[in-house]
């Protein structure tokens, strides 16, 4: 840990530069590119958690998918430690990597061998990434990370089925096979959406915790609530665009990009009486062959018809936070000027 | 009153036992009223709604009680009469409309099925009401022709609430319909939903896990926790002062987007298996209001204002309500 602490808080663990990845779909005749994820920067550094929020469909799984390098990129790179990860060759290489920079599923119901007890799971995980450990080293170690999530008695934890336990606890059990490696960084795609209300907000607090003891986490929502409570950072993504990104209280208190107002408005609060909808019924947004221009125009209350021709860039809202749009952002910049 | 639930007690009957999925469940509807039943997974909140439409099937049991549907107690309805109240008199729009829509029928096929159904010929006045009721969700007529592969989530659930409405019912009951759908899809589905209630005046029955998403819809409100009411009365009342323990957990395990940033606790534990409910009141193991009595009495339904409750704190209720 403290050899971790002493490097530079300034060097990104991880730095995605103009990443890309495109699905080739159709046949012959009808030839498209699907544009998942679309020319995206992003650095992800110690002890923070990232949250990147948006609508299915918007890149959020295929740009974890990227970094845990279940797909190759079309376009663009992934600098690990200075290093991109395109060039890892060595399966011991690989297996180093992927210990480091692990991924947590979704659905804790199909993610965990339903053959096989907890303990083999997390066992086989240390023996795989951490092959100095003896046997009783082993046991010690997957006891202990069943104990830092909350699964005691561990040792009895050890020995159930995935079916024994309840959707809470699994989700725990995958949160202690990615720290059993010592990672650096944790991918974690909508890893509560599944759960109960009661118990989710367990889980959001353990990510807290792990985030206070050095872990990083990239933490992909839809709940931008959850988001707010959990994150330092949000990446607001929009069809495979970044379209805001910032301190999570400088997003929030000031959304400037059109969908990030929208997202915003549609989180239901008990405590606030419904505003009418603009009638934006949730279209999927379009992402096949999408061309120039924003990739919201359809759905933007504020569309012009710049909008359709140049795509917008992100430029600084104020400190750390960016916003793509050429409506909202000409405000800001007459402001800025005034 | 077009509706009345009466001591409804249902169970699943497995080689571990039985495990009371509904147990003595009471609450009446009237008409144009919305009423959301809100609690976790395997709180019984589907089978409830499946045994007020009749829907259940083996393992399931109605064991007793009585479901009374403008006049007429559906429970021992035999066959073909409940053929026949179904969809006409009221409608169910399933969770997942990606398995509810047939995939290889298109959708205006869909809707002739179920004039069918009813003994009313397939002709230009239906086409007619095929196109108004697609209008009434704000979808186009040409996606009659469409199949449910060729629609988004939302439009899915949508063209599920148009089938729901064609023989214009007085009573349409919800299971999650929003539950795989995006924010922002979720948010306009339901103002469509309450918009289509006050101009249309059936009443709705909503079940969700998601307490806050009925918040600013619903009139009535009903909280579940492992097969019984712990909660019920009106949505306003409940949101403003939770009574029960449960209740409060859930309203507060919810992070807000606006306010100052707390750490929540949410509910210690998880919720117990139907086969093995603790004794007394099965929320006991999980609560912080907790007393002896808690784990050997069955706390019984007590009102509390115009909100019934079932917790044991408030058997002499003067004193918290008066406290508060």
């Amino acid at each position: 840990m403290d050899q971790i602490e002493t490097e530079s808080a300034s060097e990104p663990i991880l730095s995605i530069r103009n990443l890309s990845h495109h699905f080739p779909i159709g046949r012959k005749i009808r030839r498209a590119q699907l544009h998942a994820v679309d020319d995206i920067n992003l650095d992800l550094y110690q002890g923070e958690i990232v949250a990147l929020v948006g609508e299915s469909g918007s890149g959020k799984s295929t740009l974890a998918r990227l970094l845990a390098r279940v797909y190759r990129p079309t376009g663009g790179e992934i600098l690990f430690e200075g290093r991109n990860i395109a060039t890892i060759r060595s399966r011991r290489d690989l297996l180093s990597y992927r210990s480091k920079i692990p991924l947590i599923f979704q659905d804790p119901f199909s993610s965990l061998n339903p053959v096989h007890t907890v303990g083999h799971g997390l066992l086989r995980t240390l023996k795989l990434h951490r092959p100095e450990l003896s046997r009783e080293e082993r046991r010690d170690s997957a006891i202990a990370t069943l104990e830092s999530v909350g699964l005691i008695p561990a040792s009895e934890v050890l020995n159930c089925y995935p079916y024994e336990l309840s959707g809470g606890q699994r989700q725990r059990i995958g949160f202690a096979q990615a720290i059993s490696c010592n990672p650096r960084l944790i991918l974690a795609d909508e890893p509560v959406s599944m759960l109960d209300v009661s118990v989710r907000i367990g889980l959001l607090n353990l990510m807290t915790d792990l985030r206070n003891s050095g872990i990083s986490m990239l933490y992909i929502t839809h709940d931008i609530a959850s988001a707010r409570y959990v994150a330092d950072r949000l990446v607001v993504m929009y069809a495979g665009n970044i379209v805001e990104t910032g301190p999570t209280e400088s997003v929030l208190g000031n959304p400037t990009n059109p969908y990030t107002r929208l997202l915003l408005s549609a989180v239901p609060d008990p405590m606030v009486a419904v505003k009418a909808t603009a009638g934006d019924i949730g279209d999927p947004p379009r992402v096949i062959d999408p061309g120039e221009g924003c990739r919201f125009r359809w759905r933007c209350p504020l569309a012009m018809e710049t909008c359709s021709v140049v795509t917008p860039p992100l430029l600084p809202v104020s400190e750390g936070h960016e916003a793509a749009c050429h409506v909202t952002m000409r405000s800001v910049g007459e402001n800025i000027g005034a | 009153m077009i509706l009345e639930v009466n001591d409804l007690c249902v169970d699943y009957v497995s080689p571990q036992g039985i495990a009371r999925a509904v147990d003595l469940v009471n609450f009446s509807l009237d008409a144009g009223e919305f009423l959301s039943i809100v609690g976790e997974s395997g709180c019984g909140k589907t089978t409830l709604l499946f045994s007020i439409a009749q829907l259940l099937s083996p393992p399931a049991e109605l064991v007793s009680g009585s479901v009374t549907f403008k006049g007429e107690n559906l429970v021992t309805l035999d066959k073909s009469s409940l053929r026949a109240v179904r969809w006409r008199d009221f409608s169910v729009v399933m969770q997942s409309a990606m398995n509810a829509l047939n995939p290889v029928l298109t959708i205006r096929a869909q809707f002739v099925d179920v004039m069918h159904a009813h003994g009313q010929k397939n002709d230009v006045e239906s086409d007619k009401r095929f196109a108004e009721v697609l209008r009434l969700v704000g979808i186009d007529a040409v996606h009659l022709r469409s199949y449910a592969h060729q629609l988004s989530g939302g439009m899915r659930q949508r063209v599920m609430i148009a089938m729901a409405l064609l023989l214009s019912p007085d009573l349409i009951i919800m299971d999650e319909p929003t539950s795989a759908l995006d924010v922002v899809a979720q948010r306009s589905l339901m103002v469509q939903i309450k918009e289509l209630q006050e101009k249309l005046g059936f009443a709705v029955i909503f079940v969700t896990h998601d307490i806050s998403l009925v918040s600013n819809f619903s009139d009535k409100l009903i909280v579940m926790y492992a097969g019984s009411v712990v909660e019920d009365g009106p949505t306003r009342e409940i949101f403003e002062h939770p009574s029960h323990p449960y209740t409060q957990g859930l309203l507060s395990a919810f992070p807000s987007i606006h306010g100052p940033k707390v750490r929540l606790k949410g509910i210690p534990g998880s919720p117990p298996s139907l086969t093995q409910l603790p004794t007394g009141c099965p929320f006991h193991p999980r609560c912080a209001y907790a007393m002896e009595s808690c784990s050997t009495v069955r706390p019984p339904v007590t009102p509390v204002g115009d909100v019934k409750v079932r917790c044991l704190l408030f058997e002499n209720a003067e004193v918290h309500v008066g406290s508060d």
